[in-house]
């Protein structure tokens, strides 16, 4: 620094600016790393020590307080022989398929619903877009009591006694009532997305496809789903690893009831974790949850791609 | 703004095409020419019920008296019983909540668009780079690490450090969003012509000068962006404020929900009031500022 500025005020440079310029690229790698650096250590602090230091207690039976031993690989043994632990893969599996396809087919067609010649499209827009701004865990508790008592009654009145009981204490169907208040939250922001990605398609391709005689479903098909193949993979990707995270509405709508039957991965690691002085096996259950992550997220971005390479 | 945002959007074949017929597209959007399909939009106004409805129903059942409770619960109050609001005020400690969860937020958006964006800077001029390629990547694969894994480690840190306070929360915001945001504002800054900066270098200013006065103001759309998704996620989450805050004044409007449950359960309009209050704030926002959101939001996506 200080040696830079001296060469710069010597007169010796007398040629002046080609000394300066030269001064301040050379100057610049630093400052470029001042700029990083103190958010890297941070970063790495608040995110990668916590992975690592997880993924070492996974080897422990560490109970969250107190002393621990390194147990190798048993908990990663257990784990798999645990039905608790199956049966929330299980559950947050199947949960994250069926929301992801519906949050995805649903914000599609409310999106080209939307783009097409209606009326009081921006205010229809700003409808659709409401849930995005709700809290969650707050609209979880609001459909918890529409599951429990209104639509009960609204069937009984309506003379279909078979679905007057409460969606969420059922254990086989409970799911489908965390599914549907899922969708009705998320499939707002996929909306929005799928819009941004239709306002892209040149309206002339439409025309020339309609000179041609193509059909709705057709143009649908031809021109609209392969042009926007990028934002569906997208979506579809990052739905999904949202979903697999589920936590808030499971909380709100039934707590991972009756029985178990609604336990997220997220929820179990949660409750093993910070209540059942589990840390350390529960350490080995988000390592796998990882691992899992990681490669669905892998192999969803492939197959995805390759159907978008295939469409064009 | 439209033409850098045109730019941006690179994996477009028909990108320049696209570019040029702009004015037709958005006249074809406004419905403009041609006539008006009035099936579809009877059936997207019948859709968007679904979402008006869980709405009504909250407004509703926040106003009446326990006793009008039962049937559907959609029928419209006989009588509009104002102190379920007050109630839920007091119950909650409503304006701590509100204090929190409005510090939180604010705290984050700004500490975000100070610091991602000029991270996301020295990173994307510098990608020829060994180090700064490795970081990109490094700070990418954070986006599939799932935040359970994290969580019981970082409740153990913050609780040592001594950040389990909303100034933690506040931190770890900024710094769970880098990853992204990172991403987001690292294929914009791409898009802006390095001339710019060249030119302010000449003229004698320093690195950090080119980025406040000439790349931080250039910025303005993609912070735009990224202010409200750190804004709507601060704001309404749960499992984060959950673990990490361990004193109970701290609590924020979603964390006060929970904890209320328990005191809740045999009066809902009540509850209901508190619910409305916690979701007010930010819904209003969106009412008022909706065009703008909604286009921060596409833009975002549209890198």
């Amino acid at each position: 620094m200080t040696a830079t500025a001296t060469r710069a005020k010597t007169p010796a440079a007398s040629p002046g600016t080609p000394a300066r310029v030269r001064s301040s690229i050379a100057r610049t790698p630093r400052t470029f790393y001042w700029m990083v650096v103190p958010a890297v250590v941070i970063f790495f602090g608040l995110h990668t020590i916590p992975v690592l230091s997880g993924m070492f207690f996974s080897l422990t039976n560490y109970a969250g307080y107190g002393t621990w031993d390194l147990v190798g690989f048993s908990n990663y043994i257990n784990l798999f022989q645990d039905d608790r632990v199956l049966n929330s893969y299980g559950f947050t599996f199947g949960f994250a398929i069926v929301s992801t396809l519906l949050v995805n087919v649903i914000a599609l067609a409310i999106a080209l619903g939307l783009n097409s010649k209606i009326k009081f499209q921006a205010a229809f827009r700003g409808v659709f877009f409401i849930p995005y701004v709700l809290a969650i865990l707050i609209i979880g508790y609001v459909f918890n009591y529409l599951f429990a008592n209104s639509f009960p009654a609204i069937f009984t009145a309506l003379g279909l006694p078979g679905l007057s009981s409460n969606l969420l204490a059922s254990p086989d169907f409970a799911w489908v009532g965390i599914v549907i208040t899922t969708v009705w939250q998320a499939a707002a922001f996929n909306v929005i997305l799928y819009l941004a990605g239709l306002q892209t398609i040149s309206a002339d391709l439409y025309e020339a496809a309609a000179i041609d005689g193509a059909s709705g479903w057709r143009r649908f098909r031809s021109i609209t789903f392969p042009l926007i193949g990028a934002y569906f993979t997208i979506n579809m990707v990052l739905s999904f690893k949202s979903f697999l995270q589920v936590f808030d509405q499971i909380v709100a709508l039934t707590a991972g009831g009756p029985g178990t039957s609604t336990e997220s991965i997220a929820l179990v690691i949660f409750r093993g974790g910070f209540q059942g002085g589990e840390y350390g096996y529960q350490m080995a259950n988000a390592v796998v949850y990882l691992f899992v992550i990681i490669i669905v997220s892998f192999l969803q971005l492939r197959i995805l791609q390759r159907r978008e390479a295939s469409f064009s | 703004m439209t033409d850098t945002l045109t730019n941006t959007t690179a994996p477009l074949p028909a990108d320049t095409e696209a570019a040029a017929r702009a004015p037709r597209t958005r006249r074809r959007l406004d419905g403009g020419n041609g006539g008006t399909n009035w099936w579809l939009t009877a059936l997207i106004a019948v859709c968007s019920l679904t979402v008006l409805i869980p709405l009504y129903f909250t407004i509703v059942t926040a106003l009446k008296t326990p006793d009008q409770l039962g049937g559907t619960g959609f029928e419209l109050p006989t009588s509009i019983r104002w102190e379920n609001f007050a109630d839920a005020y007091q119950l909650t400690n409503f304006p701590r909540a509100l204090m929190n969860t409005a510090l939180i937020t604010v705290g984050a958006v700004f500490l975000t668009l100070l610091t991602n964006s000029l991270v996301a800077y020295a990173i994307a001029r510098n990608m020829h780079k060994k180090f700064f390629k490795g970081l990109y990547f490094y700070f990418l694969a954070a986006i599939f690490v799932p935040f359970p894994i994290i969580m019981l480690p970082v409740v153990k840190e913050t609780a040592l450090l001594g950040i389990d306070t909303p100034v933690g929360l506040i931190l770890l915001y900024t710094v769970y969003g880098l990853s992204f945001n990172i991403f987001i504002f690292v294929a914009y800054i791409n898009s802006i012509p390095v001339e710019l900066e060249e030119a302010a270098r000449l003229d004698g200013a320093s690195t950090w000068t080119v980025f406040w006065k000439v790349i931080f103001p250039l910025l303005s759309p993609m912070n735009a962006t990224v202010g409200i998704l750190t804004c709507v996620w601060a704001w309404n989450d749960f499992l984060l404020p959950l673990v990490v805050l361990s004193d109970p004044s701290a609590q924020t409007l979603p964390l006060a929900q929970f904890i209320f449950q328990g005191q809740f359960n045999t009066n809902y309009p009540v509850a209901f009031a508190s619910y409305l209050m916690a979701l007010a704030p930010l819904l209003i926002v969106y009412v008022i500022a909706q065009k703008w959101v909604v286009s921060g939001v596409t833009r975002g996506s549209v890198k």
